[in-house]
């Protein structure tokens, strides 16, 4: 079975001569289908940079990236903003959704940057709003729901257009903790259904939840290991 | 993602900041509205200019007394009159075949009283050819006629100035005025050809000329001969036949020191027409330039917003917005903004321009309607593409990093 991701020997550096950074050094990565996977570090590990770089939003600067059997090291903008579309559900810490912008329209987007038609789009943002427990919530725009609420709304967006891997960047960071347990409760849900999921964070309490949890230390993996839930 | 969606996109933006929105706008319909409704004022200048002089005739020449400085006119020793003879000589149908007629004419500028009632106008003495030629018609009473001339009979036709100034609500058909003393029986009033604003072309009266001579100005020179052609286009021949005949008469043999001067009612049209012409395109390109200012607001609008919204766009493109949407949706904002601007400037000027402005009636061209609206639509697209361009190439991560 072709691995979800597939990283071989990913660096990335940033800048050029006396300033350039080495953010990775060479990340071995493999995540099958199904997998809860955790990646911890400090702050300046290189966590935030490997984010991106799963998630499609940024080049590495050498190596071997497959994402669902997709080489994606050579492709350009544009394919990668389909990969995006296709390929992954965000979920990041700020929640992100768009302002002034009901629920049902923010948990819509990517269907209709996919092409889906509208009759389908409702239906299917509406299923994934009620998949997260906020039926009743659908033409309230962001600021009128709490930061739970909207994390929710947003994990419904990442939910909706079926994505191969979701990708969760310190989804709790945000939150106070009843609605930490809600959203990781909801992920957990997930998982259960069989979806990969990648959650970076820096809390044990949370990185617990997965079932795989690998630790960054200046751009390399110092550990990976199974938790035993 | 298809063209209805991106417009839906696009209008929901216009809606989040109202005030923003309405502003640009407002830009655009402002230069929009100028456009039209200045180049409509230029227009209707330039018709109520060329309408006040193809009212005195537009196949008419006239032969006008005198050098006007014209270099070498004061060294000649001959100056002769233009007489009578002059003018029956420019009839000879032989010579001058394009000639339909010439009227001798006299001015006297005199004092007109009635009942105590006094006015002063200027009197022509003529023939009757000249209401013909100078497109003047009797509204109500008669014309005076050739006997008029021959017997020199006090007969007058007045101007609609000179009958609102001595009658007020009197009819003066057959009542008796007097000009410098002499009695005047009024035969007929003359049809308004209205004011061109420097002139009123109703002040005025006009005579046998054998009874202006015998009692008015006396026997001196002809202050001009109007001279009608048989049609508009041998305008230019009938020039020259009058020039042979009277340099002919005049014994003229510079053709640059004349003793008369030929007037061409056409060519003084189409100067005329150029001069407002002109004028036309200083008001529109004054207009133009405040369109174009519009167009600026828009570009500084887009910006602002795209500056604003980073965040949003990197979002957008972290789930798989493409290029091509991101570029959509704010070209669809700024066009949106101006086709309203736009839309809405028409509707302004089409309702302006039912209103004259210091006399003049504005006429809309459609064609400057079209421009005007076209123009505001391409500048949407124009000035909205940099703006629309910068958001549709912002990198997702750094947009999303954007506070």
């Amino acid at each position: 079975m072709t691995p979800v991701i597939s990283l071989q020997q990913i660096t990335k550096v940033y800048g050029a001569g006396e300033t350039e950074v080495q953010a990775l050094r060479g990340i071995d990565l493999t995540v099958n289908r199904g997998d809860y996977l955790a990646i911890m570090g400090a702050s300046g590990s290189g966590k935030s940079t490997l984010m991106n770089i799963i998630g499609a939003l940024d080049i590495a600067s050498s190596g071997h990236y497959e994402l669902d059997g997709i080489n994606i090291d050579s492709l350009d903008e544009s394919a990668l903003s389909i990969v995006r579309n296709r390929k992954i559900g965000f979920i990041f810490q700020s929640f992100n959704l768009i302002p002034r912008t009901t629920a049902l329209a923010n948990v819509e987007l990517p269907l209709l940057y996919r092409g889906v038609g509208r009759r389908e789009r409702t239906t299917r943002a509406t299923a994934a709003l009620g998949a997260v427990g906020l039926a009743d919530r659908t033409h309230h725009e962001p600021n009128e729901l709490s930061g739970g609420q909207q994390q929710r709304v947003a994990v419904a967006r990442a939910l909706v257009a079926e994505p191969s891997l979701l990708l969760a960047d310190e989804p709790t960071g945000n939150l106070d903790s009843r609605s930490t347990s809600d959203v990781l409760d909801l992920m957990d849900q997930m998982h259960a259904q069989g979806r990969t999921i990648v959650m970076i964070t820096h809390e044990d309490s949370v990185a617990a939840r997965a079932d795989r949890i690998i630790t960054l230390i200046d751009g390399l993996i110092s550990s990976d290991h199974r938790t035993t839930r | 993602m298809n063209i209805y969606e991106t417009l839906r996109i696009g209008l929901r933006g216009i809606g989040a900041n109202r005030l923003r929105s309405g502003l640009t706008v407002l830009g655009i319909l402002i230069g929009v509205a100028a456009v039209i409704i200045l180049v409509a004022v230029g227009n209707g200048t330039t018709q109520s200019v060329t309408s006040n002089l193809e009212s005195l005739g537009t196949n008419t020449l006239t032969v006008r007394h005198g050098t006007f400085g014209q270099p070498g006119a004061e060294t000649r020793t001959q100056f002769k009159d233009l007489t009578v003879a002059d003018a029956k000589a420019l009839m000879d149908a032989d010579v001058a075949p394009d000639v339909k007629s010439a009227s001798p004419v006299v001015t006297s500028q005199s004092t007109c009283s009635y009942e105590g009632t006094t006015h002063a106008t200027s009197i022509t003495g003529t023939w009757p050819s000249y209401f013909e030629a100078s497109n003047s018609k009797v509204s109500t009473g008669n014309y005076f006629i050739n006997d008029d001339v021959i017997s020199a009979r006090r007969n007058i036709v007045i101007g609609q100035t000179v009958v609102d100034e001595l009658f007020g609500v009197v009819d003066p058909v057959g009542k008796q005025i007097y000009c410098d003393g002499t009695p005047f029986t009024v035969v007929g009033v003359l049809e308004s050809k209205g004011s061109s604003g420097f002139s009123d072309a109703d002040d005025t009266a006009i005579a046998p000329l054998t009874t202006v001579q015998n009692h008015l100005t006396g026997y001196r020179s002809l202050d001009s001969v109007l001279v009608q052609s048989s049609s508009s286009e041998v305008m230019d021949s009938a020039q020259s036949e009058v020039y042979s005949i009277l340099d002919d008469r005049h014994s003229i043999t510079d053709t640059t020191a004349r003793d008369y001067q030929v007037l061409n009612q056409a060519t003084l049209l189409s100067a005329v027409e150029e001069t407002t012409s002109l004028l036309t395109i200083l008001l529109g390109s004054v207009a133009a330039i405040s369109l174009l200012v519009g167009g600026i607001g828009i570009t500084n609008i887009m910006l602002v917003t795209v500056t604003e919204r980073t965040r949003e766009i990197g979002i957008r493109k972290a789930i798989g917005a493409s290029k091509g949407a991101i570029l959509g949706q704010f070209l669809v904002e700024a066009t949106v903004l101006s086709v309203i601007g736009g839309a809405a400037g028409v509707l302004l000027a089409l309702i302006v321009t039912r209103f004259s402005v210091m006399g003049i009636t504005p006429i809309v061209m459609p064609a400057s309607v079209a421009a005007a609206f076209g123009v505001s639509v391409a500048i949407g697209l124009f000035f909205g593409s940099y703006p629309a361009n910068r958001a549709a190439s912002l990198r997702p991560i750094e947009a999303l990093r954007h506070e």
